[in-house]
């Protein structure tokens, strides 16, 4: 067993320091700022899924009264690397609009009805081209290639044009697999392309100086990888850009990358003003990356006590008009829940006329693991066992070999399965018409490139800058890290994002990584002034720095040797330091990578009205190993929210699109995102198996929870109407199609 | 295009302001008067972030034309809370974790004190139904609905 560690401040709920400015509206967020002489910025939009641009005509936008600034691709000039370029050409078409809301202009002006009133005088003339928007029609030899010669080698020779990057994973042999099992199941499932469906939709504020400095604000999960890929595209030196992360109004990955920011700063440099640009939710919907649609082939065979001899995912996803590579999770998620002798998992990668795609939440993995857990759950039923023995009798535990490639170290499946098995949720009875799911899931988590800089005060304070911004109470657990590591009080510790100027590189907030790698670099940080502490202490008793040691937030005398003094306290030293050296600082600069990936095990009970097929989520509970819980409510709050997205993937969210190519739902009407009056409460238990790689045993906890969803809607709407779907969302046309299909 | 002049009451204060003929009180209390507690999330009455109250109705302040609320009282988010002292549903929302990212706060808090104005004393089903027009992408609304339900409670001087 795992000896726990006794904690102070870890696994309390205290009131996380940003709280009272967002509960009064005073928190700024990314449109919530303004500058003197500002203007307001547009983008014009292709209302073609695939168009070449044959010319462009601003001089009318030009001439109205009260625009400062039009620009096109013609404004920004070339970039060496390709990730970049195809980030600038998302920004702006460059030739060819490629989807349905790629940006072809911008313009600036004094007033947003000026700027609106100008992008109605900019003059394209278009030459439509063939279009292509499903995944598998885009993998034909005939269907029109988006960009040609960008298939990455690992694409076998003579695969058609869209396909831009293959991956193959796995272990045994598959068909020796198939041949010994009692039973094989094979099916192919599709899933819609969904959108992170953020509320606070993308919004920066840019001001370049005609000496080329320049100062960026922005709603991002990463503000070095903004000012990364900013300054390239504006052929800027990194520290002559300055780019501030705003408080962020959700991004679930799809902040990380860049979508209006170059625009901006190309439309300030032209117009030598500051330029505000906001997106509208129509165009949030066009043109931020949803996530991935997929088509997949998965096949199982079992034996009749329920051992899986053998699984083959085949996944096709589409990500959109740019080459990019996310299939590969999927393809490592898949089979990752379970320990097999013979599996293998394959991914394709491909273009289609659609927005390029970012991350949504453990990207590539939801889908793929929906299909794979779908196929145990029939299997199961198959053969009459109970769904999480079949899980448990396979579960990947420690010591496993995963599915793809590394050896599992300790982890928390089974301990998640079992809680499964023994809450009153899996044994309560189910009224008519109502079915019950279960399912697994998966998420590596990230570690990844992290800086803090941490200053104690002369009052016994501390300000702690880290690089990565707060996108759920992070803010909250690193200062709880701090004040543990430090011995203080909670309230103590000051937590702030520092901009790109004020604090080292940070990676994007993204793969659950925060509270893990800045956790690390806090605890670091942390050790690093309790040393300097120790020192002055040592220094104001005139003993050797050997002869002391910190206990719980002081620094006290040891050994025999060491002489009577009573114990200095953080506060103390701190006071004194102006006398014994100076300010005390610490910090950390590193890339931990033990991050520790984590699994959750959720049940949900559905009733389907037989009448209209409408599904209604009446019960459910999450279960994760989260390896050690910071913040307990905000570790909740993650497994709530995720699995609530995944509510939405499996029953009502989905980009459509019309034969024109067209996205036919871009509103929060048509798109629709669960509302509270859909759902019950989501209950949960945390587990908590510590991760080996963090010295209080965190694991991200902020991703998984999307995952195991759409498996357990999809079997507990398959039980509630006695019928079996391939397809999500599970509409009501689509559950009542089935249902009429069986009568 | 000329403007027009707006003499109204926001959060107890008279206020005037100038406004386009097609501007939103979304976009005056934004752009204009500083008020930013009240976001955009959609422009289309589908989310709720803007939501404010006009002479005590709650409404999202993307579907009413600045020109509209000439003689009114408006409430914002910015008006709630007592001094330093926070009204009970912004103290019950924060000790509950009922916000992630923040961005559907003020919305949530507004239409909830909406409710509660009216109807001290809702059922979870009332809540979630009247909730149901403020999007969270984040919490999947179980502690925004615990938090509401705890403060109503207090407020109507019960013990939690
Ligand atoms: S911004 Fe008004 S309802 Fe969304
Ligand atoms: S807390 Fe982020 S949308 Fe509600």
């Amino acid at each position: 067993m795992n000896v726990k560690r006794k904690f102070k401040v870890l696994g309390t709920r205290p009131v996380r320091p940003d709280g009272v400015e967002k509960v009064t509206g005073k928190a700024l967020f990314g449109a919530d700022t303004y500058a003197t002489g500002m203007l307001h910025a547009r983008i014009l939009r292709s209302p073609h899924a695939h168009a070449r641009i044959v010319s462009i005509d601003t001089s009318a936008a030009e001439a109205l009264a009260g625009v400062k600034a039009v620009i096109t691709s013609a404004d920004f000039g070339e970039v060496d690397s390709e990730m970049t370029r195809d980030t600038m050409h998302n920004c702006m078409a460059n030739g060819v609009a490629l989807y349905d809301g790629h940006a072809v202009a911008a313009v600036a002006a004094i007033s947003k009805s000026v700027a609106a009133a100008a992008l109605k005088l900019i003059k394209v003339e278009y030459e439509t081209l063939p279009h292509v928007t499903d995944v598998d029609a885009a993998m034909q030899p005939d269907a029109p290639v988006l960009h040609a010669n960008r298939q990455h080698r690992s694409v076998v020779a003579g695969t058609p044009g869209n396909v831009v990057y293959y991956c193959d994973f796995g272990h045994g042999d598959v068909d020796a697999g198939f041949a010994a099992a009692d039973k094989v199941i094979e099916r192919t499932f599709k899933t819609a392309a969904t959108h992170q469906g953020y509320i606070e939709p993308h919004a920066c504020l840019a001001n370049v100086g005609s000496d080329g400095k320049a100062d960026l604000w922005c709603s991002t999960q990463g503000h070095y990888n903004v000012r990364l890929i900013c300054a390239e595209i504006m052929g800027m030196d990194e520290s002559q850009l300055r780019v501030t992360a705003s408080e962020i109004g959700g991004g679930f990955g799809g902040k990380t990358t860049v979508f209006i920011e170059p625009v901006a700063l190309a439309l300030s440099r032209k117009a030598g003003k500051p330029v505000k640009l906001v997106m509208s939710r129509d165009e949030v919907f066009r043109a931020s990356g949803p996530t991935m649609s997929a088509s997949m082939d998965i096949k199982i065979g079992m034996n009749a006590d329920g051992k899986i001899t053998a699984g083959h995912a085949k996944l096709r996803y589409q990500g959109g008009a740019f080459p990019y590579q996310m299939v590969m999770m999927g393809a490592m998620s898949a089979f990752a829940t379970y320990d097999l002798e013979h599996v293998r998992a394959e991914g394709w990668d491909v273009m289609t006329n659609r927005p390029k795609m970012i991350s949504y939440r453990a990207p590539g993995a939801p889908m793929a693991v929906y299909a794979v857990e779908s196929v145990i759950g029939e299997l199961a039923a198959e053969f009459d066992l109970d769904p999480i023995d079949v899980r448990i009798l396979n579960a990947s535990r420690e010591g496993t070999k995963s599915s793809y490639g590394p050896t599992f170290k300790a982890i928390g499946l089974v301990e998640s399965l079992e809680a499964a098995k023994a809450h009153p949720h899996y044994s309560a009875p189910l009224g008519a018409n109502q079915g019950r799911g279960v399912s697994c899931g998966f998420w590596f988590n990230f570690g990844g490139q992290v800086s803090v800089s941490m200053a104690i005060n002369a009052d016994g304070t501390v300000n702690l800058i880290e690089g990565n911004p707060d996108i759920g109470g992070s803010r909250a657990s690193i200062s709880m890290m701090a004040a543990e590591e430090l011995g203080i009080p909670y309230e103590k510790i000051k937590t702030i994002i520092g901009d790109t100027a004020s604090v080292g590189f940070s990676d994007v907030t993204d793969g659950s990584r925060v509270t893990f790698a800045v956790g690390i670099a806090t605890i670091n940080a942390a050790k690093a002034a309790k040393a300097e502490m120790c020192k002055r202490a040592a220094k104001t008793w005139g003993i050797d720095v050997d002869a002391v040691e910190w206990i719980d937030g002081a620094v006290h005398p040891t050994g025999h040797n060491a002489g009577e003094f009573p114990p200095l306290s953080l506060a103390e030293i701190a006071a004194n330091s102006g006398r014994t050296g100076g300010p005390i600082a610490g910090h950390h600069e590193g890339a931990p990578d033990k991050a520790g990936v984590s699994f959750g095990v959720h049940l949900v009970d559905t009733e389907v009205d037989p009448e209209t097929g409408f599904t209604t989520v009446k019960r459910y509970t999450v279960f994760q190993d989260v390896g050690k819980a910071i913040h307990p409510s905000y570790v909740e709050g993650q497994m709530q929210g995720g699995a609530v997205q995944g509510i939405g993937w499996a029953l009502n969210e989905e980009y459509i699109y019309g034969e024109d190519g067209r996205l036919q739902n871009a509103g929060f009407l048509d798109y629709r995102i669960p509302v509270a009056s859909d759902l019950p409460m989501i209950d949960t238990v945390i587990i908590e198996v510590p991760n080996p790689g963090h010295p209080f045993g965190v694991r991200g906890c902020g991703e998984t929870a999307i995952v195991p969803p759409l498996a357990a809607v999809g079997a507990a709407v398959c039980a509630a109407a006695g019928v079996r779907l391939f397809e999500l969302p599970m509409s009501p046309p689509k559950i009542m199609a089935a249902i009429d299909a069986k009568k | 295009m000329s403007k027009i002049h707006v003499s109204t009451e926001i959060n107890g204060d008279q206020v005037e302001f100038l406004c386009e003929t097609d501007e939103t009180l979304l976009d005056v209390l934004r752009d204009q008067l500083g008020l930013t507690g009240a976001k955009e999330g959609c422009g289309t009455g589908d989310c709720g972030a803007c939501s404010v109250t006009v002479d005590g109705r709650l409404v999202c302040s993307c579907l009413v034309l600045g020109a509209e609320v000439e003689g009114s009282a408006v409430t914002t988010i910015e008006g709630m809370a007592d001094g330093d002292a926070l009204h009970p549903l912004q103290r019950h929302l924060l000790e509950g974790a009922a916000l992630q990212c923040g961005i559907c706060t003020p919305g949530v808090l507004v239409a909830a004190k909406a409710l509660l104005d009216k109807n001290p004393d809702p059922s979870e089903e009332e809540l979630r139904y009247w909730l149901a027009g403020n999007l969270c992408r984040c919490t999947g609304y179980d502690k925004i609905i615990r938090s509401v339900m705890t403060a109503a409670a207090e407020m109507r001087g019960e013990k939690s």
